[in-house]
């Protein structure tokens, strides 16, 4: 990553939120492509070591991207997209849910609003993901999952704790 | 029975507050009584005692009471979870979008 270029990951439990604001070195039509085109998304979604997988997508308002993240081992971790609204290069709205292979929704997990908005900035562009969990709690259950699945981390300070909740 | 999973909820509400933080990072340098810890706060004992319940809540301060008086001090149990989540979060959202970097350059190379 281009340490230039602007991050920013909010969490807001009780509005039960998560904000991330990122710029990228790039026109925005073409990262409205690398959002929307299956073979482009494909191939930056997923972070290392996961890749993405793609069962079907139809990037339309209507449409849904059935998709898995999944490792060497073959663990594979279903996702299913709705896309809700699109307004071509300024945002697009989905919803998504926890799914299985065969696409259907795993109910014991939340439901989450994605919001994304592209905003051009010079030869760069900004884009905004605003994710809304529905509750507190269905942040909560997000936040217990990730928590057991013990990803190895470095840690902050809680000044940079309290930073961040300060937003 | 170690709970390394706080209420988030809980956490992001006690931490709301600049009064409650500023008794976090006071507890930071070391474990402090309650009046030391209410006397840079205009604000009246009872009224220290709620903030103070509020943070004891959300597991992240624990306090004893020797005699008369009552010690308190910072959780690590709590404040590691918590932090760590973060960082996993942000870890995540990083790596994604570092592999973004490298298709929007690879894209514009190839149009050159």
């Amino acid at each position: 990553m281009k340490s230039d270029l602007q991050f920013q990951f909010l969490a807001d439990v009780p509005g039960h939120t998560l904000r991330i604001k990122r710029e990228f070195a790039g026109p925005r039509d073409l990262i409205w492509d690398c959002y929307t085109k299956q073979e482009l998304l494909e191939k930056w979604f997923a972070p290392k070591p996961l890749k993405t997988k793609t069962a079907s997508m139809e990037f339309r308002e209507g449409g849904h991207w059935h998709y898995a993240m999944y490792d060497d081992e073959g663990t594979e971790y279903w996702g299913w997209t709705d896309y809700i609204a699109i307004d071509p290069q300024e945002r697009y709205t989905t919803r998504d849910a926890f799914s299985d292979a065969t696409g259907a929704p795993n109910t014991d997990l939340p439901v989450a609003d994605w919001v994304i908005t592209f905003e051009e900035a010079g030869d760069r562009t900004i884009v905004r993901t605003v994710i809304d969990y529905g509750s507190p709690e269905g942040l909560q259950t997000v936040i217990d999952m990730g928590m057991e699945e013990g990803l190895g981390a470095t840690y902050v300070t809680l000044d940079d704790l309290i930073e961040i909740l300060k937003g | 029975m170690e709970n390394n999973e706080p209420n988030l909820d809980a956490v992001f509400h006690a931490l709301a507050d600049p009064t409650r933080r500023a008794v976090l990072q006071a507890l930071v340098k070391g474990e402090a009584t309650v009046s030391d810890l209410a006397a840079p706060h205009d604000m009246g004992l009872p009224a220290f005692m709620k903030h103070l319940s509020v943070l004891e809540a959300a597991g992240l301060v624990k306090s004893d009471k020797v005699g008369r008086v009552r010690t308190c001090a910072l959780d690590p149990a709590t404040m590691i979870a918590t932090e760590r989540w973060f960082e996993e979060q942000r870890a995540f959202w990083q790596g994604r979008y570092a592999q973004l970097d490298d298709l929007v350059a690879a894209l514009q190379g190839e149009k050159k």
